[in-house]
């Protein structure tokens, strides 16, 4: 099976002079649950407009399931849904009119529209808004109703472009939970956001791109495994004045009933319980002090940044 | 690229889509869309053609009234069609919804002809509206059916691409009423709608005749009356001449993403 996207030395200047990709080379295999991260401004809504033919590339070429987007755009276009990163739709509309008429544009008769439009809204929790005008819809519904548009005409590859920002944390969820079970029937997804959480717990691989190029393609378990080290913050169900000194982690009191602990990857969490026992310290919770995806993200963008500041 | 057997219906459905939406769109709030142009042409009725047509006689050998009949339904044609495209696709442009469009498998020529179809829509709606108010006031006995709906159609959808282009350029809710201000109403009144162009000097004849609006007024006029300053041929050729060119216009903007694409 051809992969769900292949770009090959994509190249996007901007009239004025900005090159926002500098030769992008990206894969995505089919079926794939993908994230594409990157720090603002580093190429990543170019690269989504190229795609989805909101961009006008300056070079290269973009192949989806096999369609070259040059030689047949419709085809890759009836391939691709896409959930933009912005608002995108008449305001004056009713919810379910915005998904029916956008089924409309695919070519589905309006019948078969209403019938998918009604699955989609049921599956989105937006079935008993859809007859309400999209400007008095919250935030939250209106990121439901663009997945809900996108879906319509039952693309092969989804493209989320930050599909949870300003969501609460329960719509988040159940849109991860929706997201994943669209992965687990075959439809390949691609999503960039700033929740770098949402990559780690959503995505099997990974792009980041940085000033137009990408910086690293793997898988993020691969990505995670290059964490050398790892902080945990601990609550503890006493009180602990004076750090005991245990081998081979790094404690910082954080205050009385707080502990953090640095420890690299030769250690286990199993081997941390035991030596804080061993000192009769007992945990009520634990949590990673920062996101792990976030941490080697931020590392990676950093020396990318240290290698240009030192390019000649 | 190759057409299967099922793409022309796809073409269908999307472009029946648009057109409903337009439709859709002008019906909704038919206060602002079908009614000021009633309105304004019932005045036009009022005062040229009963009180001030009464003493000027008649025109072009009919009756004031009857003579300024076509030039105001065209007029309200004219005016409707132009400004439902024009709104309609900026509005879309200002609020990103054309994206919607734009990311759909939908080739150009079907989007540019869904929105000229929304624009011939209203001009009619309007033009026939205009039409039962000009019964109102006179007796309008159609010359050539044929010709009347041709002309009508034409001129719609002439005035629907010159909306689209200017939309296509437009950077602001502004930019959208500095044609129909300074480009359409001066053509519109110069286009022998109030007068026959036989009462101009020749240097002002040879003028007129670089007006399109003129070709497509007496082309109506014959449809309605049987009676014209321009030969028939000419004005449906001068017509299909500017579709033509509009619309190639129109597609290669669409096609190089002008206004739309970055």
């Amino acid at each position: 099976m051809p992969p769900a996207l292949a770009v090959t030395a994509l190249v996007k200047t901007y009239r004025g002079g900005l090159q926002a990709l500098k030769g992008v080379d990206l894969r995505v295999d089919a079926g794939d649950f993908f994230a594409l991260l990157g720090p603002n401004g580093a190429g990543k809504s170019t690269l989504i407009g190229i795609i989805a033919s909101l961009v006008t590339k300056t070079s290269g070429q973009v192949r989806v399931f096999g369609h070259d987007l040059d030689l047949d755009p419709e085809a890759v276009k009836s391939c691709i849904g896409l959930v933009p990163q912005e608002f995108n739709f008449n305001l004056f509309l009713p919810a379910g009119e915005v998904v029916v008429n956008q089924a409309g544009y695919y070519g589905i008769p309006r019948r078969e529209a209403r019938v998918r439009a009604e699955r989609y809204l049921r599956q989105l929790d937006l079935w008993e808004r859809r007859d309400t005008e999209m400007r008095r819809l919250s935030g939250g519904m209106k990121r439901r109703l663009m997945i809900a548009r996108a879906l319509v005409h039952e693309p092969r590859l989804l493209i989320l472009d930050e599909p949870t920002a300003g969501v609460d944390i329960e719509i988040r969820r159940s849109m991860w939970a929706f997201l994943k079970e669209l992965n687990a029937q075959g439809t390949t997804i691609i999503l960039t956001t700033h929740y770098l959480e949402e990559a780690e717990s959503l995505c099997r691989n990974i792009a980041i791109i940085n000033d137009g190029e990408i910086a690293e393609r793997t898988s993020i378990a691969a990505l995670l495994g290059r964490l050398h080290t790892e902080t945990f913050v601990l609550n503890l169900k006493g009180r602990v004045t004076e750090l005991p000194q245990l081998g081979g982690f790094v404690l910082n009191h954080v205050d009385d009933c707080t502990l953090e602990v640095e420890m690299n990857r030769e250690h286990t969490i199993n081997g941390l319980f035991d030596a804080l026992s061993r000192n009769g310290i007992e945990v009520l919770s634990l949590r990673n002090k920062q996101n792990r995806l976030e941490r080697l993200f931020l590392d990676m963008v950093d020396q990318n940044q240290a290698d240009a500041r030192g390019a000649p | 690229m190759t057409r299967g057997a099922g793409t022309w219906p796809r073409y269908w459905v999307t472009f029946a889509t648009i057109v409903g939406k337009e439709f859709r769109r002008f019906t909704r709030i038919w206060v602002q869309t079908v009614l000021p142009s009633v309105i304004t042409t019932t005045l036009y009725f009022l005062i040229f053609g009963e009180l001030i047509g009464g003493r000027i006689g008649p025109m072009g050998g009919l009756p004031y009234l009857d003579f300024i009949v076509p030039g105001l339904v065209l007029m309200a044609v004219i005016t409707n069609a132009y400004s439902n495209v024009v709104s309609s696709f900026y509005s879309s442009k200002f609020s990103r919804y054309v994206e919607e469009l734009l990311v759909s498998p939908a080739p150009n020529w079907i989007i540019l002809a869904g929105y000229v179809a929304g624009g011939v829509a209203r001009g009619l709606t309007v033009g026939a509206t205009v039409m039962l108010v000009a019964m109102l006031f006179t007796r309008i006995e159609v010359h050539s059916p044929a010709v009347t709906l041709l002309v009508l159609c034409m001129t719609a959808v002439l005035f629907s691409l010159g909306g689209f282009i200017n939309a296509i350029y437009a950077n602001s809710f502004d930019d959208i009423s500095i044609v129909p201000t300074f480009v359409l109403t001066p053509l519109t009144y110069l286009g022998g709608v109030f007068y026959s162009i036989d009462l101009l000097p020749g240097f002002w004849q040879a003028v007129s005749l670089a007006n399109p609006v003129l070709y497509m007024v007496n082309g109506f006029r014959y449809g309605l009356h049987g009676v014209t300053d321009i030969p028939l041929g000419w004005a449906f050729g001068i017509i299909l001449a500017f579709i033509v060119g509009l619309s190639w216009f129109s597609l290669s903007l669409l096609r190089r993403g002008v206004g739309i694409k970055s």
